[in-house]
């Protein structure tokens, strides 16, 4: 396994009032195991888009998408629900914690659907929930953990099922800057350990804790070079 | 592959215990939701186990009344308008023939001194109906051949008759004028004499006579309604054949001379009855069970659209359609029998003070149970089906969306 994945030529257009509206132009991007990239472009320029495909939730119009030495366009529901729960750990904007379950069971949710024992799911989640420094509040609702605590029990969840990358859309968008810092540091220890992370964001500072930097505007992509290698 | 089953189970569980931490979350609205099938399934239990004790102790009492009787009614043709006495002999030297007691009946004006009563039911009988009822007599002689022979006037009366016209006196020996000629009392009739639901279908009568005298009061001279009293152990339908053809031959096999019923064709047109009208009530009360599904599937709808967001997630978080499918289904399933089971306990207390007030028997329908969880298990599941299928397919992007 050479790139972790390989978009070539990859378009998206949405139907909207009458006629196709392009998303995505054209766009090639190859990821190598273990890098940290960061997409950074304005709202509208089509980088969530990018990330759902990514993330096996949104299948491009045309192109060619290959991740993990696997078609995409070739699988069916079913290896795409696998590929989502093994391979990719998500974490929204908003951190979407499913309010009436405890942290630790809204990280064992990827979990279930993995199949694992509710004594493995236990244990693992409770693993994760240290792993973000949360060990202490493993039985709050979402809405007793603050912000910050709410979106590293979000991370704890994409890191569950152990996944070869994480995306992240937006992780400090609903975060005050120091709070914000945090969560970094913590991607930051992650890659360090040798995870692959992609980071959807509109904010330049952002952006620059990552190793590399691709912007995105109205749909089309250019390499921005290594701005985090600094 | 075991593991994979087993994986399946923990899955199923995971999902019950969502669907609960749901229903109870929404527990307002959950219970509005329920109320219609727990009406509806109440209904059918309580109508279903109310109706099957009355029929329980209708047929029971019929088996003891009724049985080794049948009753014979006769239009008669234009040569033979009825039965006469050597008719009667004819059919009682069949072998599976007891005895016959004819039934003439009038209605009379009845006076003692001043005392007087209209439309009093007389009914006229011979031997035979003392011999095969001997509970009937309380008090005094029996009808004898000879009463019957010499059209006698003699009579036997019942309690209502007593009180009516001897008050204080014995009646027995006692005169009583019915439709102006005088009677004398021979004895008085029990509360027993109606108890052949032949007799109570054809109202007991007050007083009893000779029918040959019944016949003469009434300007007749053939019987066209008598009960044959079987002899013990015969079939009543294969006696019932073997009268009809014995009487085929005294009508000269014209049709439609005469009607013999028989107990079990009763018992059957009863429990035919019963047994439709259970039918039919039923199928009203499971117009509420439909009506209870439609609610359902109206909330698990509302459930689907307010959870939109949850559904993508847990798509994004690699759950599987069929899961996603799983869980609403069994959401529904399980709102759905919450009320059946509700229901089932609310038909039976209900059905029980039914029985209560009406005096049968309360017996526990197993079947009326089993139909009542079955039925809203199946409107759990088919009224489910669409928005659990609603939910399965929705795009984790759509529903991410709307966050």
């Amino acid at each position: 396994m050479s790139t972790f994945f390989r978009m070539r030529g990859i378009c998206k257009s949405y139907f909207v009032g009458g006629e196709d509206t392009p998303v995505l132009k054209d766009i090639d991007l190859d990821l190598e195991p273990g890098e940290y990239l960061s997409v950074l472009g304005p709202s509208g320029s089509g980088k969530s888009t990018l990330m759902n495909i990514i993330g096996c939730l949104d299948v491009p119009s045309s192109g060619e998408y290959v991740l993990l030495d696997q078609e995409v366009e070739e699988m069916d529901e079913i290896g795409l629900a696998h590929v989502r729960s093994h391979e990719i750990g998500f974490i929204f904007q908003n951190s979407q914690l499913l309010p009436r379950l405890s942290a630790r069971k809204n990280v064992e949710l990827p979990l279930i659907y993995a199949g694992m024992t509710p004594k493995q799911r236990k244990r693992r989640a409770a693993e994760m929930l240290e792993r973000v420094g949360l060990a202490e509040r493993m039985d709050y609702l979402p809405t007793q953990l603050s912000g910050g605590q709410q979106q590293r029990v979000a991370i704890a969840r994409a890191l569950a099922g152990n996944p070869s990358i994480l995306l992240a859309d937006e992780p400090t968008g609903a975060l005050d800057q120091k709070t914000g810092r945090q969560v970094m540091a913590l991607f930051k220890e992650l890659n360090d350990e040798g995870r692959t992370i992609v980071m959807i964001t509109h904010d330049m500072n952002i952006a620059k804790n990552a190793r590399r930097v691709v912007h995105i505007i109205d749909g089309e992509l250019t390499e921005g070079g290594g701005v985090g290698d600094a | 592959m075991l593991k994979s089953i087993l994986g399946g189970f923990v899955m199923l569980w995971e999902c019950v215990r969502m669907s609960l931490s749901n229903i109870a979350g929404n527990r307002m609205r959950s219970f509005l939701t329920v109320l219609g099938i727990l009406i509806g399934v109440s209904a059918v239990i309580a109508l279903i186990t109310t109706v099957s004790g009355v029929s329980g102790s209708l047929s029971s009492s019929f088996s003891s009344m009724g049985a080794g009787t049948l009753s014979v009614n006769v239009t008669g043709s234009d040569l033979k308008s009825g039965m006469t006495a050597e008719d009667f002999d004819e059919l009682r030297a069949l072998e599976i023939v007891d005895g016959i007691t004819p039934k003439v009946s009038l209605n009379a004006r009845v006076s003692r001194g001043g005392d007087y009563d209209t439309g009093i039911s007389v009914s006229g009988r011979n031997a035979y109906y003392f011999q095969m009822n001997p509970d009937a007599i309380e008090r005094g002689r029996t009808l004898s051949f000879i009463d019957e022979d010499n059209s006698s006037y003699v009579c036997w009366i019942n309690a209502e008759m007593v009180e009516t016209f001897f008050f204080g006196v014995d009646p027995v020996g006692e005169q009583l004028y019915i439709s102006g000629v005088p009677f004398l009392v021979a004895g008085i009739l029990s509360d027993e004499q109606g108890e052949s639901i032949a007799e109570l279908m054809s109202g007991g009568a007050d007083i009893v006579i000779p029918y040959t005298t019944a016949l003469k009061m009434n300007n007749e001279s053939v019987v066209t309604s008598f009960t044959v009293y079987l002899s013990g152990g015969a079939d009543s339908e294969a006696a019932a054949d073997e009268i009809e053809a014995a009487m085929d031959a005294m009508f000269s096999f014209e049709d439609d001379c005469f009607t013999v019923t028989t107990m079990s064709g009763i018992e059957d047109t009863m429990e035919e009855m019963l047994g439709m009208m259970t039918a039919l009530l039923a199928g009203i009360a499971s117009i509420a069970l439909v009506v209870g599904g439609i609610g359902i599937m109206n909330m698990m709808l509302t459930t689907v659209t307010e959870r939109t967001v949850e559904i993508g997630l847990k798509k994004a978080l690699g759950a599987l359609p069929w899961q996603i499918q799983a869980q609403f289904l069994i959401e529904s399933f399980l709102l759905s029998m919450i009320g059946g089971i509700a229901g089932v306990a609310l038909g039976l207390i209900l059905s029980f003070a039914m029985c209560r007030v009406l005096g049968t028997d309360f017996a526990l329908s197993m079947g009326a149970i089993a139909l009542g969880t079955g039925f809203s298990a199946a409107v759990g599941i088919i009224f489910g089906w669409v928005p659990a299928r609603k939910a399965s397919k929705l795009n984790p992007i759509d529903a991410l969306r709307s966050i």
